[in-house]
Parts: C-alpha cells; sequence; structure tokens
C-alpha cells in the first residue's frame, strides 16, 4: 500500500520497550500508510498497549527506530500528540464534567477556540448518539456510551490518525457493533486508524492489514484474508466429544490422509482442511461419532492458534 | 452527521498561550458547582478570632514588639492571615493526590499537547487562586474589624498571593510523594506544629536563642513576618528575604512536581 507522497505516518524499526527485566515490546517492525486501517492482533500481555504507548508520546522509547508523522516520541512529543487522536483502553473521562464539557475542555487542551468546540462538540456528540445525554454526567452512562463518548473525544482536534486500544473490550455485544459502526464510517470518510484487539472478528471487521503480536515479537502480517490463507486451510472442522472416554488418545489413525492438520484443545479438536463435509464424511465412514461436528471457515483465531499454539482470549 | 475527518489542520500549532492555564481553565469549570466550599475559608478564621483570639486578648493584653504595643488581635489577625493562605494553598494542591493516583484525568491530558510540567504549573496556579479568594474574604475580615493599621496593607494581597505561591508549589511536591491516605497523617504532623509554632501567637522573643533560629527558618515564618509587618507599616528589607524564601519554595515545589509526574504517568 502506498500513499501520495510515499511517506509512512509511523515508522518503527527494531522498537523495544523494557519494563526493567521485563521485555514488553521485543524489536517490532512495522509501517502504517495514510488512509488505512492497521490492526495489532494478540492476546493480553503480547505488547500492544506498550507499543501505543510509545507511539502516543506517553512512554519512552527503550531503543530503536520510531518515528510518528516523521517526527520523534523523544523530541516532538506535544506536536505529534497534536496531531493524534487517543482512545485508551480504560476510559479516561473527566468524572467532573458533563458528556459535553469533556469534549470542549479536552479540545481546550489542544488550544482549540471555546466557540470552535461549542459547535464541533454538538457535531461530535451527533455522531456518536449521545446528543441526549449532553448536559448529563459521565459516570452513570453505559459502558458503550462511555466508550463513544471517548471516541468523540479522541476526535475534537481533527486527528490524522486514531489511536485506539482495545475499543470494544469489556463491551457487550450490541455495544461493540454499534462501536464498530461507528469506526468503520470513520474509516470511510479516510480517517486512518490504529487498533490494538484480541478479538479476532474485530480485527477481521476492520482491519486492512494488520500484524499479530505474541510475548512482545510480531509473528506475522498481512490482511486478514492474506493470514488465514498462509496459516491456516478455508474450512475448520470442530468435533466435541460427550466425555473424554469416547475421545481418542491419538487422532492420526482416524484423520490420516482427510485433513491437513489436528489441532486437540481441551474442550474441542480443531481439524484443518479445505473441504469441511469432506472431511466429516470421511470420519463417520471410519466410524469416529463425536457428540457434534461443526464445518466452519477459518478465522484470525485460527491463525493466532498455529502460530502461536494458545488461543487469543485465555 | 455531515464528516469528522481531517481535511484542514483544525489545531493551531504551536499553542500562543501557556497550556497551564488550560489546567486552571478546566478545574475553574468543576468549581463552578461547587463554590460554596469558599464560605469555609471565610468562616474558620472568623471563629478563630471570635471565639480564641479576642478572648485571649482580653486574657493577656497587648503584645509588645520593639518599643510599640500591639493590641493582641492585631498581632495575632496578620499571622491566621497568613496562615489561611497556606492553608488554603497548600492543601488544595494536595486534593491533586486524587487525580493522580485514582482519578485518569491526567492520563487523558497528557495524550494530549499538555505535558507533565503544564500540569505541575497549572495546579500550582490553581491552588493559588483559591487561596486567593480565601484570603481575600479574610483580609476584608481584619479590615473591618480594623485591625490593618497601615496603607503597607495594600500590598497585603499581593503578599497572599506569594505565600499562596509558595505552599501550592511545596503541595503539589509533596503530593507526588504521597503513596496512600495515611500518608496525609505525616503531612498534618509537620503543617499543625508550624501553624502553633511560626510566631502565629506569640512573638519570637519568646524562645531561646537555639529554638528562635528553628522557627526562623520554617517556611510559614516568612509568611507571617510579611503580612504582620504590611499590616503594622513596621517595613524593612527583612521582607524581601520573606518573599524570595516563599518564592523560590514555589518554584523548586513545581520543578519538582514536574519531574515526579513525569516519571509517575510517563512510563
Amino acid at each position: 500500500m502506498t500513499t501520495q507522497d510515499g511517506q509512512p505516518l509511523i515508522h518503527a524499526r527494531g522498537l523495544v520497550k523494557r519494563f526493567g527485566e521485563l521485555v514488553a515490546v521485543d524489536a517490532i517492525d512495522f509501517d502504517l500508510q495514510r488512509g488505512e486501517a492497521f490492526g495489532f492482533l494478540g492476546p493480553n500481555g503480547a505488547g500492544k498497549t506498550s507499543t501505543m504507548r510509545m507511539i502516543g508520546c506517553v512512554s519512552p522509547v527503550s531503543e530503536g527506530t520510531l518515528r510518528v508523522f516523521d517526527l520523534d516520541p523523544a523530541e516532538d512529543g506535544v506536536e505529534i500528540r497534536a496531531r493524534l487522536g487517543v482512545v485508551p483502553q480504560e476510559d479516561s473521562l473527566d468524572l467532573e464534567l458533563t458528556v459535553r464539557e469533556n469534549i470542549i475542555v479536552y479540545g481546550r487542551y489542544f488550544g482549540l477556540a471555546r466557540s470552535v468546540l461549542k459547535q464541533r462538540a454538538d457535531e461530535l456528540l451527533d455522531f456518536v448518539e449521545l446528543t441526549e445525554r449532553a448536559k448529563d454526567r459521565v459516570e452513570p452512562l453505559s459502558g458503550g456510551m462511555k466508550r463513544r463518548l471517548t471516541i468523540a473525544r479522541s476526535l475534537v482536534n481533527e486527528p490524522e490518525v486514531l489511536l485506539l486500544d482495545e475499543p470494544t473490550t469489556g463491551l457487550d455485544p450490541q455495544a461493540r457493533h454499534v462501536v464498530w459502526d461507528r469506526l468503520y464510517r470513520l474509516k470511510r470518510q479516510g480517517v486512518t486508524l490504529l487498533l490494538t484487539t484480541h478479538y479476532m472478528d474485530e480485527a477481521e471487521q476492520l482491519c486492512d492489514r494488520l500484524v499479530v503480536m505474541d510475548k512482545g515479537k510480531i509473528v506475522a502480517e498481512g490482511s486478514p484474508r492474506e493470514l488465514i490463507e498462509r496459516y491456516s486451510t478455508r474450512e475448520v472442522v470442530e468435533l466435541r466429544f460427550a466425555d473424554d472416554d469416547g475421545r481418542p488418545e491419538d487422532f492420526s489413525e482416524w484423520t490420516d490422509g482427510l485433513v491437513s492438520r489436528v489441532e486437540p484443545l481441551p474442550d474441542r479438536v480443531l481439524l484443518y482442511t479445505d473441504d469441511g463435509d469432506a472431511a466429516s464424511h470421511g470420519l463417520h465412514e471410519r466410524g469416529l461419532v463425536p457428540e457434534s461436528i461443526l464445518v466452519r471457515r477459518s478465522t484470525l483465531e485460527d491463525v493466532f492458534l498455529h502460530l502461536t499454539g494458545r488461543s487469543l482470549i485465555e | 452527521m455531515s464528516e469528522v475527518a481531517a481535511h484542514t489542520r483544525l489545531t493551531p500549532w504551536p499553542r500562543s498561550r501557556p497550556a497551564g492555564l488550560l489546567i486552571v481553565e478546566r478545574n475553574a469549570m468543576v468549581y463552578r458547582r461547587s463554590w460554596m466550599i469558599l464560605l469555609s475559608g471565610f468562616f474558620e478564621p472568623l471563629f478563630y478570632l471570635t471565639f480564641f483570639v479576642y478572648p485571649l486578648g482580653d486574657f493577656i493584653g497587648g503584645v509588645t514588639l520593639g518599643d510599640e504595643t500591639l493590641e493582641y488581635a492585631a498581632f495575632v489577625g496578620p499571622a491566621l492571615l497568613a496562615a489561611s493562605a497556606m492553608n488554603g494553598a497548600f492543601y488544595d494542591a494536595t486534593n491533586v493526590f486524587w487525580k493522580l493516583r485514582y482519578g485518569k484525568v491526567y492520563d487523558a491530558m497528557l495524550s494530549t499537547p499538555i505535558s507533565p510540567g503544564d500540569v505541575a504549573v497549572g495546579e500550582t496556579m490553581w491552588a493559588v487562586v483559591r487561596s486567593l479568594l480565601y484570603s481575600a474574604a479574610f483580609l476584608n475580615i481584619l479590615l473591618v474589624l480594623g485591625l490593618i493599621e497601615s496603607w503597607w496593607g495594600l500590598l497585603i494581597l499581593p503578599a497572599c498571593f506569594v505565600i499562596g505561591f509558595g505552599f501550592a508549589g511545596a503541595g503539589i511536591a509533596a503530593v507526588t510523594w504521597m503513596r496512600n491516605w495515611q500518608d496525609f497523617d505525616l503531612v498534618q504532623l509537620v503543617m499543625l506544629p508550624m501553624f502553633l509554632f511560626a510566631t502565629t501567637f506569640f512573638p519570637l522573643s519568646v524562645y531561646p536563642e537555639a529554638i528562635e533560629w528553628l522557627v526562623q527558618a520554617l517556611p510559614l515564618y516568612h509568611g507571617i513576618e510579611l503580612i504582620r509587618a504590611l499590616a503594622t507599616g513596621d517595613v524593612s528589607a527583612f521582607q524581601l528575604v520573606n518573599v524570595a524564601y516563599l518564592g523560590l519554595m514555589g518554584i523548586v515545589g513545581m520543578k519538582i512536581a514536574s519531574r515526579r509526574i513525569d516519571g509517575l504517568l510517563l512510563k
């Protein structure tokens, strides 16, 4: 992917973050281009938040190169922050102010004029569907509303890049879909998005391109479709067994020649194959009778499992 | 909603005004809803005067300073004003504790162009503003009671600003070292004796010489000397020392706070 000027908005090479002995981010390389939606997919503790904080200039780089808008976070943190929008993992709303005041005050931190902000706050509240709550305190809002307000707030300075750290973690499914819808609209308007998530469906829905992170390292990079093609099969057969007695110790005699890979998990067994129906048919002919069989498409969850041997949400 | 994406740059950069003022502005927005607190700053010294200083004055008569004898209330009143400026600034500054340790307000601020130095300056200035409001209210009481005897008294409010600044800076620095609410008891262990011993209720000459030196090292002593000199009109070059002491304390406090906030929040 290229931009008009070809210069990436964010550029990292050998980026490291250490906390004492702990290496949270272990020499990662990536580039963010203007207009794309780029994701860091990985479980908790993979180093996603540490990376976001370094980009947001609220955490010093331990080692390596990081350029944001071709500026150095160590030198030009103030200017970089003026051009970023940040949605942190934990809501950091001002509980002593109303919904609308939260946006206005936050905009004031960027030095924007009050007269400009009053209009802007109304537009943004409309965008995140919080107009009716404008004069309310923040505390009684639901988790989804607080997250939407945080997103509205982060847009007040018309940022060139929007950083979203786990934007829907802790939200119920309905609230998540509302947030996704708003983010999708931003993306269509050409806002550059950089997000972290441990939800594979979030990554699949929102990201044009993503990197898979595990234990501080980037283990794969590509579009969701590319990653699935490269590291998984087209389909997956999920087998569940009523109890351990019915579950074979060794699957090779049942699955040899039928599937390309077997992934036994504690609660189920995953069989990777390009034709799920044919494989489950084959198993049936060989006499294996699990309690249930589910054929589904491969997801990024399968990619992560293949790359790390663990699942995303533990 | 039309477009929320960036088309033209809306953020003026670099900013034209000191960012610390934006924090004062934020706090003022919050404070609009709780201005009643101001009354406590007004009534507390009034109660002190009515129920403690005047009755005690009847009991002990006047205080002799040099060759002049002062009514007891005219001796203690200015000192109470200095102590009120101190308490207003210091305790308002330590309110930052909640924001620093539990609230996420600063995390949000620091992801904007606001820097830790702006936070330190802004919170210090805000504590000074509040302290000045208490001081102005109390100064009115002293005037009504006729306890300000000199035209130098016109400089009392600016002097309260200096006292407020010194203790606000010290308070902002102190709060960054506090880990829990118990640490506030330690602060009280310093503040209360200082209030009692810094010549608030009796002149320095009552102490033996060694203790005199100790008392003269206390910051509140310099605040009291400053206000008392302006109220009685007995002004000397020593008042410049008072101002320098308190001003330096404020600046050093803000510097320390700025570095500490950086270390605490920007890990």
